[in-house]
This record gives C-alpha cells, structure tokens and sequence, in this order.
C-alpha cells in the first residue's frame, strides 16, 4: 500500500473514531474518577456524603467555560453533533501538531513551534 | 462527570507537587523532542502525526469494564509499538496538552502530573515490555499480538501507579482509610481497562504490521514472518 493511501486511511479511521463513535462511548466515570471517590460515601447527586477521599479536594478546571470544554461545542452541549465536531477538531489539531514538532525543517523554526 | 480515564483535575495533588512534577516532566519531554526528531526523518513525521491523532481519537471512545465504570486508551503502548519511545512519548504529550488546553480535560496545574503517568510512565513502561518479549517472541502476527496486549496492560496499570505515588508525596486529602484503599481500586480497576488497552493495541499493530511493516518501529524494518515462510527465490537483480 502507497504511504499516502495509509495515512489517508488511518486519518478516515480517526475522525470515524472521533467523529461518530465518541457519540456513542461510555459516559459512567472513568477508572481514575472511580477511585479517587474510594473512602467516600456518594451520594444520589454524586455529592460526597461521608468520609474522606482524593476527590474531595478536585477543583473545577480553570477552562470549563472554554468554547470545545467537555469535547463539545458550545451551544451544541451534550449533543452527539457537538461531541463529533469536536473530535474531528481535535483529531486534526493534535495530529497536526505532532507533525509540525517532529518535521526536521519546519518553515518558521521547528523550537518556535514546539513552545507555542 | 464524562469519565476520561487517568486524566487528573486541578488540586488533587497539592500544588508544589504539581509543579515539581511539571518542571521534571517539561525536562524528560524536551530530551524526548531531541531524540525523536533525531530518530524520526520527515517522511516519518506524518506517521507521528497520525499516532497521536488515533492516540486523541481513541481516548474520546470510553468503554465500560465494570457497571457504572469506565476507561478508555492511554495510548503509550501502541504509540511506542509503532514509532518507538522517544516519539510515542511526545505524541501522547501532545495529546494531553491539547486536551487540556482545548477541551478542558485534566487540570492545567495537573497538566505535569498527567503528562508524567500516561505519557511518560505509560510509554516507557509499555516500551520495556515490548523490548524485552520481541527479543523472545516470534515476528509474527501472534508474537506481535502478544507483546502488544502485555504492554498495554503494564502501562496502564504503570500509570496508575503513578498516581499512587503522586498521591502518597502530595495527596491533598488526608485519607483516614488510607491510601492502600486507593491503591488498590486504582490497580483492581485499571488492570480491567488494561485488558482492553492491551487488545487495542495488539488489534492496531497487528492491522498496520499486516499493510505496511516497515512502518512498525517495533519490528525495525524486518518484514512480518507468517506461518508458512515464503520460499527463497534467488538470483533476482
């Protein structure tokens, strides 16, 4: 197979993946949030009730109010729309980043790109 | 909360601790940069490209491993598999400064924190295994198969440990159960969301080692050997 041809195909499974599958991916708390809340009695509003745990002290994160927070859209929230949109941002942002920092001979100097 | 696996928010860890593991990981990440780009040319560069935009796109897919909890990819295991250490690291950096930047995911002072378990714990851990099975294991699909899933399970249960030990230097509630408690719903539950990053990432790496082998670092330009060698034709120009 060409590498172009690759690499267009990887880049059509990523923005599926992140496009139209994240639509559909678990929304129950993740691993990490699950145990963080280990030592803590939760309550129906998932509101600490009793005991101590490391979520007690996270703090809302400085960006919430950001226009893709949450891997959405503002104004799209909670929309499988907006999620899709969203991932294919971001698909195409980090992906594009990563090219540039690793490209030997970058048009405006491949360390000014890397501290932006 | 959506869960996103492994991604810690602002203040769990005090923040002295976070930005002492932030200076550390800005270090290890810019000697990563110096490697990659000396081990990568620029026809590899898209490849990096690509690897950390799946890296992105998988950890957007949460799926469930137990009732009411969730993981995703981390990512470090395959990325290293493909593109090899330095690299594998820089793009799962990547992926985390944007998602926590761009999508408000994983606190900005947490930013050192995250980077340090799933980028460079994650990969490295990953990377160790990969190594040390190919030096035992066949080329093979099954062999690859193989060294991919036990290096997506290290890594992740790896990374969690991270955390583990951020939480015992920093942690920013005193547990009067103990951080044992903790440890051990991180382990128990991350060892579940390793199997599935374990399967990812022997799924990925088997698929691109079967299109295009050359581009599987972890095979080093050597073609994938199938069950039934080819027979030598010699003389050919």
């Amino acid at each position: 197979m060409r590498r172009w041809r690759f690499l267009a195909g990887g880049l059509v499974a990523c923005l599926l993946l992140a496009g139209v599958v994240s639509g559909f991916a678990a929304t129950s708390p993740d691993g990490l949030a699950h145990a963080a809340r280990e030592g803590c009695t939760i309550g129906p509003d998932g509101e600490v009730v009793a005991g101590t745990c490391p979520a007690q002290a996270e703090r809302e994160h400085d960006l919430a109010g950001g226009p893709f927070a949450g891997y959405g859209i503002r104004g799209l929230a909670g929309d499988r729309l907006g999620t899709g949109l969203a991932g294919v941002f971001g698909v195409l942002l980090t992906g594009g980043l990563c090219w540039l920092l690793l490209r030997r001979r970058a048009p405006a100097g491949p360390t000014a790109r890397a501290r932006e | 909360m959506d869960g996103l696996a492994l991604h810690l928010a602002d203040g769990v860890i005090e923040a002295p601790v976070a930005a002492l593991f932030a200076a550390a990981a800005a270090g290890v990440v810019a000697v990563c940069l110096v490697r990659g780009r000396r081990a990568l040319d620029d026809r590899l560069a898209p490849l990096a490209g690509l690897v950390a935009a799946f890296v992105f796109a998988a950890q957007m897919v949460n799926f469930p491993v137990l009732p009411g909890v969730s993981g995703h990819l981390v990512g470090g295991a395959l990325a290293a598999m493909l593109v090899g250490p330095w690299v594998a690291a820089l793009c799962v950096t990547v992926v985390l400064v944007v998602q926590a930047l761009v999508f408000a995911d994983g606190g900005l002072s947490a930013l050192g924190l995250n980077v340090t378990n799933l980028a460079l714990i994650g990969t490295a851990t990953g990377y160790l295994v990969i190594a040390a099975l190919l030096r035992v294991l066949p080329r093979t699909r099954a062999g690859l198969a193989v060294a991919g899933f036990a290096a997506g399970v290290v890594s992740v249960v790896a990374a969690a440990l991270g955390f583990v030990g951020q939480y015992w230097i920093g942690g920013g509630v005193a547990l009067t159960a103990g951080l044992g408690q903790v440890a051990g719903a991180m382990v128990g539950v991350h060892l579940l969301i390793g199997v599935g990053e374990g399967l990812i990432t022997a799924v990925t790496v088997v698929t691109v080692a079967r299109v295009r082998p050359d581009l599987v670092y972890a095979l080093r330009g050597a073609r994938l050997r199938t069950a039934a060698p080819a027979p030598v034709t010699g003389g050919a120009a």
